[in-house]
């Protein structure tokens, strides 16, 4: 982890809600697609966790919802500096995916997919990608995906755009390695139960902290309980204990 | 002596600031970001006898000015502790530390506090009576003086080191709590724990905390804790760590005034993880600024 100040290079919608923000700053922390960062926004008492969607040296780009505050705040910035707490959290073992592993990322889960897509595509597998969302004009990043050189399924649930249905109805006729997968807790709980292979998972849960210390995001598994901003957000499928 | 040392129980500390328990773990983790030998001490995390998981989650929300957490004690327990966490603490923190103890009966408080202080880098024994978030015990210890004393005894009966007595700031009298504590023998109080709080979501038209409520804390309760610091230093006569909200080397001196001989930091270490180096250098700057020389002479300087 490392703390740096990070400076706006641009902020531009992708749809209705969501936008794409590519800040300059040192990176050197960020070990592993699946990590995340911590936004410090003014006013906000508690940082803003938002999950790594690109690193280019030191360039840091990431996706976000507008939610609530923290985000509605974030959006409106065009120019400036934010501080941010870098290289937080796990991140997704690539040395598990096998030589055809599938992506499945559900809207804001779409993101972390991106770095994960790039570095397995260098190590030469064969990548299928698989985006979930719910209408049409959700949708984003089908294009980007496509031009890194991956396979990319869209599916919308009204059928608006791409095939109709969920991620996991276009998992059904995918051959695959390995699974990773981010998006609503829904959404993870389907794929779990879709998936034949192994696979990784990244979880959201409120934080304090984001790197430890507060334990406030704890969640119980197999193998122990675990700090999602910690030893999570990703998690292996073996060994989560579903709450409910 | 340095011109920031205090003297906590009888242990001389290079400088007042403690982070608070609870939002410090073991130390570990914050020692991969600065050397944590720069602090005063620190308070580990809250310590039971037996392990616990805490609550439900969410058990975070965010408010103005603060936090609220239901976390509920999470720790792997006191045998645990003693056998993983200390040696792991030991590579890291150099100085005697302050081990935080809580229980859901007198005999739980003696049994982990007899435990941790058999402990070699153990300094002081920081005793929670005043946690907000657990059920049958935590804070109905430190809202009725009987049951604080019986703690404070109990304790106080089977350990050697420095007792300081950890109080919640959800009573009406304060005071009482804190004279019953040092009557029974605390060597110390500490305070305040979090204010019993709440928040709602609007989305989901429920509380945002699973258990519905949590400890509020962060810079918006400091001046409670102020004033509370104040009223118990005016009433008894050992030292006092003063704690709430507390974000800055100005916040560290207002608490001094008002009584506090060392200073815990809690929320602030969650947003910024290197606030208490940072208060630590900032202090020297500040108190030239006050025209104060030593801190130790303005400890409950304000009457």
């Amino acid at each position: 982890m490392k703390q740096g100040i990070f400076e706006i290079v641009h902020n531009t919608p992708l749809t209705d809600n969501v936008y794409k923000m590519t800040l300059r700053g040192d990176t050197s922390a960020i070990t592993a697609p699946g990590q995340f960062v911590n936004i410090k926004l003014d006013g906000l008492y508690l940082r803003r966790p938002i999950s790594v969607c690109d690193l280019q040296a030191d360039l840091l780009t990431i996706i976000y919802k507008v939610v609530g505050k923290g985000t509605q705040q974030l959006s409106e910035m065009k120019a400036g500096t934010l501080h941010l707490l870098t290289g937080l959290g796990n991140g997704y073992d690539l040395t598990k995916s096998g030589e055809a592993p599938v992506l499945l990322g559900g809207g804001v889960g779409v993101p972390p997919m991106y770095l994960l897509c790039k570095k397995l595509l260098e190590q030469g597998k064969s990548v299928q990608v698989i985006l979930g969302f719910n209408t049409k004009n959700e949708v984003f990043f089908e294009q980007e995906f496509k031009s890194l050189g991956a396979q990319v399924t869209v599916t919308t649930v009204d059928g608006t755009f791409g095939q109709k249905g969920f991620v996991t109805d276009a998992l059904k006729s995918c051959t695959y390695s390995y699974f990773y997968t981010c998006g609503p807790e829904p959404m993870l709980k389907a794929v779990y139960r879709a998936a034949r292979t192994s696979g990784q998972l990244s979880f959201e849960k409120r934080m304090g902290c984001g790197f430890g210390a507060c334990m406030g995001c704890s969640c119980k598994t197999i193998t122990g309980y675990k700090r999602i901003c910690k030893e999570g957000p990703v998690l292996e499928k073996e060994e989560i204990l579903w709450e409910s | 002596m340095g011109k920031l040392s205090v003297n906590l129980c009888g242990i001389e500390l290079d400088n007042p600031i403690i982070p608070a328990s609870g939002t410090f773990g073991y130390g570990y983790e914050y020692a991969e970001l600065f050397d944590i030998n720069c602090l005063g001490t620190f308070s580990f995390k809250g310590t039971t006898k037996d392990p616990r998981f805490g609550n439900p989650t969410p058990r975070i929300a965010e408010c103005t000015a603060g936090m609220i957490n239901a976390v509920g004690l999470q720790n792997p327990g006191v045998e645990q502790v003693i056998q993983t966490e200390l040696p792991k603490l030991k590579s890291c923190f150099h100085k005697p530390v302050m081990a935080n103890v809580s229980g859901f009966s007198v005999e739980d408080y003696a049994y982990t506090c007899r435990k941790l202080d058999e402990q070699e880098q153990v300094g002081w024994l920081e005793v929670n009576i005043s946690c907000p978030n657990v059920h049958g015990g935590g804070m109905s210890f430190g809202t009725d003086p009987k049951a604080a004393a019986e703690v404070t005894k109990a304790v106080k009966a089977v350990t050697t080191k420095p007792v300081i007595m950890k109080l919640t700031p959800n009573v009406t009298d304060i005071v009482c709590i804190a004279k019953a504590c040092v009557d029974a023998g605390a060597d110390g109080i500490s305070l305040i724990n979090t204010m019993l709080g709440m928040r709602m979501d609007l989305r989901t038209k429920k509380p945002v905390i699973a258990n519905k409520m949590g400890g509020f804390s962060g810079p918006a309760i400091f001046p409670v804790a102020l004033r509370m610091v104040y009223q118990v230093a005016q009433a008894v006569d050992v030292p006092i760590i003063g704690m709430g909200g507390v974000s800055s080397a100005e916040d560290v001196l207002e608490m001094m005034l008002a009584g506090a001989t060392a200073v815990e930091v809690g929320a602030a270490n969650l947003v910024d993880p290197f606030i208490c180096p940072q208060i630590i250098e900032d202090l020297p700057t500040v108190m030239k600024k006050y025209n104060i020389q030593t801190l130790k002479e303005i400890i409950g300087g304000a009457k």
